[in-house]
């Protein structure tokens, strides 16, 4: 990557991997959108919402790091895709604002590391940039192939948008709805766009994660969704990974693609399957290949 | 500073602690002998409440006693007291213009926390005081006759009861509403809480006592458009909108709506919040008063294109009321005193998506519900769906859009009553099961905590909590089809799904969509949160700091009908007061041209916004008139010359506080 790229990449520990193919399709697409991101250099664990819970102020200082060396690069964008990592930083940013304590705890611990001091780091979101830096109007105009006759559920998961509303509406998100409209994609009213994806409880609480995986893909599949889009890592492994298991639990005939919104996004600018991670999918496998390589009388050339 | 120019100046000077409201944040003590050592002063004093008679009696006995010819009052905002302090020194004989008020509440102790630093700012405020007043002149007040005529603007049940009030009381009163009748909200009300009456059957009497009365001059669908002038002497230009019916000759017996070409109404019912439809030519509801039809110019097609057949004009042969050349006209009125009673809107709850209002059917308002159980509604009475069914399980949320920082952060005052009383009214019209999801009830009022217990004992399931969203999605099959209530029931710590046919959004009460633009045409303030600002929350709560403009009902903030009722009542009270007395008095704040130095050069004339400077082409000097001058300054800041000058402004009055609030102690 260029040292001049605008936009700072933070991957977090998904990316590299149960989420590779994220990583994958957001690189591809950024290359396509020719806006290239350089990944953070040297960065840590963002601590998730796990050590959140157990101390704020040592969770603070973990990703104060990251958003100090993001500092030091002097670039104002640090895109963290990963919708536990966009929070983190972001809570961080805001903790540090309000609580003057962890404010000073911050700096000391950022001197002894001989870091800079926080400052402007701008913690963005891949659906945000794509929406406000990009924008729907020029998506259209690069959309070189669409997806006829798919339709598909957006689905934000529950950090993205709670509590500060800066991806999207944390009542009614829409901006999914659009990006994908506007790169060719039928959608359907989803209305369970926020609701929880069981997050680590698939791990623990092996039977209530499950559980909330069936509920929204059964409702994607009610609304006449065949596909889901998402835009957290996490969200994606949880309802890709575990449908064999609700088709034997529950005897539904449940096999449905769930999507990066960059694999989307990226596709219809141009990218190819692999280069998009679409070939690391667990469930819907036909339905991608079908969509995404064999059939190519399904893509419209614009 | 000379004592020459105006004799032997003898200030006294009072610091008034206002309870604690002024001692705790500032050293009254300490400010009163720093006073005392100012030149000029004579007495300095500190008392508990200085507007108390006690008080007063302080600064009357030192004229007396110490001859006292200046007094400086240091205590709350002279718009609360500066008329009993000059009262108090015009009774022991001073002229009231040798008084000045010092505000060391609102402009100090309520907005400083640092004692030090607040009595520092009090003794820097009092030290400019003095060192004006020592300049100032005595004064005459100005009267000016006060017309008796009485403009009402809006047409609801506060306006309704303040123009016949006044128009009891032998004055004559102009009612000008925007709508095609009056009765406002209330008339689409089904019925009232917490006795049950018929909201028509209270209301539609008055609505025709109006009608009747002798004394009131009634303009519907007709709305003020410009408004001059002061207290006692408001020029008021009312525009009536063309009705393309002549009112004078229309008797309401709707054969022209029979007529109409279009044989199936077709367009939304406003006053049913289209909840039915009505046709081009329609009256709002039966009991519009007056009892007259109007025609929609957007949706009559002879208004259109001009291409009807216009049966409705045959309909109307024999009467000829029917007028589509109709124009719309301008009134000018004169009139001493305008009472403002414009309203409210209800909130709307496409705001807040959770609650699925526009996207689900079956959620409705509160004011919609209002005409679904009304007899004469638009389904006689009938609590069906948008879907056709009668439901089994209604839920009403409160606080949609009231007690929010979301949206509003007011509380609306009503809901929670209006809630119960539907919640009553849907339980004995379908028997379904109502669950009322509250943040606090409040039922603050006379007789409305005992129908909430009666609303209670009949059944109705109350949860506190804040629903989170109204969703479609069924968990299992007892909820496929319905409306389901997410919500944390905070009483017993569970998050409960509810499962419902109609949902009902209790929506908040919001100052009306132009209530800015009516702010501003007459001259009145708005309060934060955009409703007309009273001139004082507890002791004027009708008057506005525009005399002679009074605010009654839902345009001054959220209220129950007796509380309207009520302000209304006051208002035109206010209003008949101020007719009865004949005159008013004015400031003497006005500015004057001083000849000699006048050099005819005319460029204040055209600066100032009331018309009061003319030209006197015999002397060639520009000439003020005082009945007309407003004190606004802005002649006095342009003459090049420095010819005009403003009494309680003069230079060295302004000069002489500005060098002492400057001056370091």
């Amino acid at each position: 990557m260029e040292p001049s790229a605008r936009y700072l990449y933070y991957p977090g520990c998904s990316l590299k991997g149960t989420g590779i193919a994220y990583e994958e399709s957001l690189l591809t697409t950024f290359r396509l959108l020719e806006m290239p991101v350089k990944e953070l250099p040297d960065w840590n664990c963002c601590g998730a919402t796990t050590y959140m819970s157990v101390s704020e102020t040592s969770a603070t200082l973990l990703a104060a790091r990251n958003l100090a060396l993001a500092r030091q690069t002097g670039s104002k964008d640090l895109i963290a895709p990963c919708n536990a990592c966009y929070l983190t930083l972001r809570k961080s940013q805001r903790l540090v604002a309000d609580y003057p304590q962890i404010a000073q705890e911050t700096e000391r611990f950022l001197e002894q590391a001989g870091l800079p001091r926080l400052d402007s780091v701008r913690v963005r979101h891949p659906l945000e940039v794509l929406y406000n830096d990009v924008g729907i109007q020029r998506l259209r105009e690069l959309t070189v192939r669409r997806l006829q006759g798919v339709r598909m559920a957006s689905y934000y998961g529950c950090q993205a948008v709670r509590p500060y509303g800066e991806v999207d509406d944390p009542h009614e998100p829409t901006r999914m709805d659009e990006i994908l409209r506007a790169v060719g994609v039928e959608v359907v009213g989803y209305n369970l766009k926020t609701k929880c994806c069981g997050g680590p409880l698939t791990g623990t609480i092996h039977d209530v994660g499950v559980r909330l995986n069936y509920i929204l893909l059964k409702e994607a599949m009610r609304l006449g969704a065949q596909a889901m889009v998402t835009i957290c890592p996490l969200c994606q492994f949880n309802l890709d990974a575990y449908q064999a298991e609700i088709r034997k639990q529950t005897g539904e005939p449940i096999d449905m693609p769930i999507l990066y919104l960059t694999q989307v996004v990226g596709w219809a600018l141009g990218g190819d399957y692999r280069e998009l991670g679409l070939h690391r999918a667990i469930s819907g496998r036909k339905l991608l290949e079908q969509w995404f390589t064999v059939r190519k009388e399904a893509e419209t050339y614009v | 500073m000379s004592e020459k120019k105006n004799g032997q100046v003898r200030i006294g000077v009072y610091i008034c602690h206002c309870g604690a409201n002024i001692a705790d944040t500032v050293d009254v003590k300490a400010v009163a002998e720093y006073a005392a050592t100012l030149p000029g002063v004579v007495i300095a004093r500190d008392y508990k409440y200085m507007c108390s008679d006690p008080g007063q009696e302080l600064i009357q006995q030192d004229i007396e006693e110490h001859q006292i010819n200046r007094v400086v009052v240091a205590a709350c905002s002279p718009s609360l007291h500066e008329h009993t302090f000059r009262g108090a020194a015009e009774r022991a004989g001073l002229n009231p213009f040798f008084v000045q008020m010092v505000n060391i509440r609102e402009h100090d102790s309520w907005v400083h926390t640092e004692r030090e630093a607040a009595t520092v700012k009090a003794k820097d405020l009092v030290r400019a005081a003095v060192q004006r007043v020592y300049f100032h002149k005595p004064l005459e007040k100005r009267r000016v006759p006060i017309h008796p005529e009485v403009l009402v603007v809006g047409g609801g049940i506060a306006g309704i009861h303040a123009a016949l009030t006044v128009a009891n009381s032998g004055k004559k009163v102009y009612l000008v509403e925007r709508e095609a009748t009056i009765g406002g909200h209330m008339a689409q009300y089904d019925k009232t809480f917490p006795t049950l009456d018929c909201a028509a059957c209270i209301l539609t009497p008055k609505m025709s006592a109006v009608k009747a009365h002798p004394n009131i001059v009634l303009w519907t669908y007709s709305e003020v458009v410009s408004v001059d002038g002061s207290v006692g002497d408001y020029k008021v230009v009312v525009k009536r909108k063309p009705r393309y019916i002549r009112e004078d000759l229309c008797v309401g017996c709707l054969q022209c709506i029979d007529a109409c070409v279009f044989k199936e109404p077709k367009f939304d019912d406003e006053f049913n919040l289209g909840l039915s439809k009505r046709k081009p030519i329609y009256i709002p509801f039966p009991q519009a008063t007056p009892k007259v039809v109007v025609i929609d110019p957007e949706a009559c097609i002879q208004l259109r294109t001009g291409k009807c057949k216009r049966s409705c004009l045959e309909a109307c042969v024999e009467r000829g009321a029917i007028d589509f050349e109709q124009k719309e006209t301008y009134e000018e009125i004169h009139v001493g005193s305008i009472i403002i009673a414009t309203g409210f809107k209800t909130f709307d709850p496409r705001r807040l998506p959770q609650y699925g209002y526009g996207r689900y059917p079956n959620v409705y308002t509160t004011l919609e519900v209002e005409r679904l159980v009304n007899a004469s509604g638009p389904t006689s009475g009938q609590v069906i769906t948008r879907d056709g069914r009668v439901p089994k399980s209604v839920g009403i949320i409160l606080c949609v859009g009231s007690r929010d920082e979301n949206t509003n952060r007011w509380c609306s005052r009503v809901c929670c009553m209006t809630s119960l009383k539907l919640a009553h009214l849907i339980k004995e019209h379908t028997g379904a099961e109502v669950y009322i999801f509250y943040i606090d009830m409040r039922a603050a009022g006379k007789g409305y905590e005992e129908f909430y217990q009666r609303v209670l004992n009949e059944g109705v399931h109350f949860v506190r909590g804040r629903v989170a969203e109204i969703t479609d999605w069924a968990l299992d099959p007892s909820e496929e089809g319905k409306l389901v209530a997410r919500v944390e029931d905070t009483n017993t710590g569970f998050v409960r799904r509810i499962p419902l046919d109609m949902v009902v959004l209790a929506v908040g009460l919001e100052p009306q969509f132009d209530a800015h633009e009516v702010q501003r045409m007459f001259g009145i303030s708005c309060s934060l949160d955009g409703f007309f600002l009273e001139k004082h929350p507890k002791l004027a709560p009708a008057p506005t700091y525009t005399d002679g403009i009074f605010i009654a009902g839902l345009c001054h903030g959220p209220k129950d009908i007796p509380d309207t009722v009520m302000q209304a009542g006051y208002a035109a009270a206010e209003a008949i007061a101020l007719a009865d007395t004949g005159y008013f008095e004015l400031e003497p704040n006005t500015a004057y041209v001083v000849e000699e130095e006048c050099s005819g050069c005319k460029s204040c004339v055209p600066l100032c916004p009331y018309q009061a400077i003319t030209f006197k082409e015999d002397k060639q000097k520009a000439f003020i008139n005082e009945v007309l001058c407003k004190g606004c300054g802005t002649c006095v800041a342009a003459c090049p010359s420095g010819s005009i000058r403003q009494n309680l402004f003069e230079d060295e009055e302004i000069f002489s506080e500005i060098e002492g609030v400057l001056a370091y102690a």
